[in-house]
């Protein structure tokens, strides 16, 4: 066939499908009211769906984010290895029990240093104004996070080993709390929540991190020698006699552990030696997380994905009853359409475009409506999680909503379409109008 | 132009029976010859257009239009045939509400295998009297000026053969002879043969050639 006949069939079924686009849109206008309730209730659904797979990846995002550069994470043998992972690199709740400090030695120089390329004491159970005070030491920031980025400070220095109450500020917390090089707190014993008793030595800030998108920028990092060294001073004051300088502390919460990368599957080999033992059980973040996303989240997500689908279906069948109960009205529509020349298919493809617009617009506005609401919510997201999300925050799975919502438009359009089909041209047309 | 032969048309009734409401032995019009159906309600003369519409079929006996035997088609061929070939004025006048006066004529040329033909569009509203009006929804129009969008959209495809079913009953007195003066020129200009029915006596009288549908049709007299 002539390559210009095939292209004039082209652009004349194309125009033949723009007539009818233009008859459904006309019918939908004409009935502006009904035809806006059922687009804004396809709309609302999709925006759920949007918000849900939107915030499942930002939780996914967000802890992805923990500042890695570690495989084990070494604590208490009470509690869960979940539990472990939450407290130590999320900063979530508080701690169940500690482990011995000299068992931190195994690991620099006992029975694993030979495997362990950093080993870093955490001490965890403080806080200031509801941000975690961590104990540690200087060789937490030679670690990595988020793949291969190294720790920088923003302002000032790392606080040096001796200097026992120097702190380093987390850029998210020294933001909000307006801390400066210099500026001073006091840390509280326990968590926010629990309202504990504050020390009286106060800490100094010596360094803020530069952002790193992880749980640490709301972190205060202290000397965890300044903990044992502020405890043993208050008892002093207390009448007992303990040397403030002699702040070896007896115990720490955890021990993250940087394996020697030269050492195969040496980070299951150590979690399995170390499970092994009765002093403390290794988790190895990375494993723990991936299964919490894929058993809890994952499942959350799956139930919270079906429950948005139904409300699309449900805004469907709206469309099918709003198609459906304007027919009667419309059967003499229908009449004069068929009595001009439209074939039974015709009119059916027309009642099936009404339903594929409705729907389609509908759809359109919720995935506009879905990213514009959390565009709403970012601020509050970034604080929380440390995840940005933008209206760009696409995910390529919402682009099965659209031959999703065509498909089901096709469906909930079906018995409108088949009533537009069968109308009696004869009857209708006779009818009083 | 148009030949019907033995047509019969009957409805089934609520008992089950047939009501017989068409039986034409024989009737004819030549190519642009202008007639009047005269018939008392009742008497099947809507029946009568749609069958030779195509819009229904009859029970047996064919129907030639333009020398096509449209008995003989398939429904979607008679769809086609109609839009091409058969313009329609009803009594009711049938514009689309959601349509202006321009897209309801327009509509009409979409269901043809051709393009909408926007000029001819124009042209017909503009020879109707309604340049002024062609935006204009039928909701904003009088119903002398509905009938008359109607007469332009049933020309819309240069038809062989206008069927104009009481064009005049729902129309107000002053504008009656306007639309009745419109459909007769337009076919004339046209060359489109006009089978107009009513059961207006005043209307009957201006044609030439007027025949009672109680003689036609068999089914009434009987």
């Amino acid at each position: 066939m002539d390559p210009l006949k095939i292209a004039l069939r082209c652009v004349f079924w194309v125009e033949r499908f723009a007539g009818l686009l233009k008859i459904a849109w006309r019918s939908i206008r004409q009935r502006a009211l009904a035809s806006a309730l059922t687009a804004v209730a396809m709309a609302l659904g999709v925006a759920l769906v949007v918000a849900v797979l939107v915030i499942y990846a930002v939780l996914v995002q967000s802890f992805n984010r923990r500042a890695g550069g570690y495989e084990l994470v070494v604590g208490n043998k009470q509690g869960s290895q979940l539990q472990l992972v939450l407290n130590t690199a999320y900063y979530v709740d508080q701690p169940v029990a500690n482990i011995p400090y000299s068992y931190y030695a195994e690991f620099t120089q006992g029975t694993y240093a030979l495997d362990v390329e950093t080993a870093v004491p955490i001490s965890m159970g403080h806080s200031y104004r509801g941000y975690p005070v961590v104990g540690t030491s200087p060789s937490m920031f030679s670690l990595k996070y988020r793949g291969d980025q190294g720790y920088e400070l923003a302002q000032g220095l790392c606080f040096a080993p001796e200097d026992l109450y120097g702190a380093v500020a987390g850029s998210a917390v020294a933001h909000a709390e307006h801390l400066e090089i210099g500026s001073t707190f006091q840390a509280i014993h326990g968590g926010a929540e629990s309202g504990g008793q504050a020390h009286q030595q106060e800490f100094r800030v010596v360094g803020i991190l530069a952002p790193t998108g992880t749980p640490n920028d709301r972190a205060l990092f202290v000397n965890f020698k300044g903990f044992s060294a502020l405890h043993a001073q208050e008892q002093k004051t207390d009448g007992h006699d303990h040397a403030a300088a002699a702040a070896e502390p007896a115990e720490i919460t955890a021990i993250l552990v940087a394996v020697d990368p030269n050492r195969p599957r040496g980070a299951e080999i150590m979690a399995h030696q170390i499970n092994r033992g009765s002093v403390a059980q290794a988790a190895m973040p990375a494993v723990v997380i991936e299964k919490f996303l894929r058993n809890i989240i994952g499942n959350v997500q799956l139930v919270l994905l079906i429950m948005a689908a139904l409300t699309v279906v449900v805004a469907g069948i709206g469309i099918m009853v709003s198609i459906y109960n304007s027919m009667s009205d419309r059967r003499r529509e229908i009449a004069i359409m068929r009595a001009l020349g439209a074939s039974r298919t015709t009119v059916m493809v027309v009642i099936l475009m009404e339903s594929v617009l409705l729907s389609l617009g509908g759809g359109l506005l919720g995935l506009l409506l879905g990213h514009g609401l959390i565009v709403l919510l970012s601020p509050v997201i970034v604080e929380q999680t440390g995840v940005a999300v933008g209206l760009l925050q696409f995910r390529l799975i919402e682009l099965i909503l659209i031959p999703g919502l065509i498909l089901l438009a096709s469906l909930v359009g079906y018995l409108p379409a088949v009533a537009a089909y069968r109308t009696d041209v004869a009857r209708s047309l006779t009818a009083t109008p | 132009m148009l030949h019907l032969k033995d047509v019969k048309k009957s409805f089934f009734q609520p008992d089950g029976t047939r009501l017989p409401i068409l039986d034409v032995a024989e009737f004819h019009v030549a190519a642009d010859e202008q007639m009047v159906l005269v018939g008392r309600s009742g008497s099947g003369k809507t029946t009568l257009l749609h069958v030779i519409a195509g819009i229904s079929r009859p029970d047996s006996g064919r129907v030639r239009v333009d020398d096509w035997e449209i008995t003989l088609f398939s429904e979607a061929e008679c769809d086609r045939f109609r839009a091409e070939r058969i313009g329609y004025v009803f009594q009711t006048f049938n514009l689309l509400p959601g349509f202006s006066a321009l897209e309801n004529v327009l509509l009409a040329m979409r269901f043809t295998g051709g393009r909408p033909n926007r000029a001819r569009a124009r042209q017909l509203l503009e020879r109707v009297g309604l340049a002024h009006r062609m935006t204009h929804k039928p909701a904003m129009l009088s119903v002398g000026e509905q009938q008359r969008v109607a007469v332009a959209r049933a020309l819309a495809n240069r038809p062989k053969l206008l069927l104009a079913d009481e064009p005049t009953a729902n129309v107000d007195s002053g504008s009656q002879q306007q639309v009745l003066d419109l459909i007769r020129e337009a076919t004339e200009e046209e060359q489109v043969a006009l089978v107009l029915v009513t059961h207006a006596p005043e209307v009957a009288r201006q044609f030439k050639r007027v025949d009672h549908l109680e003689q036609i049709n068999q089914a009434v007299t009987s």
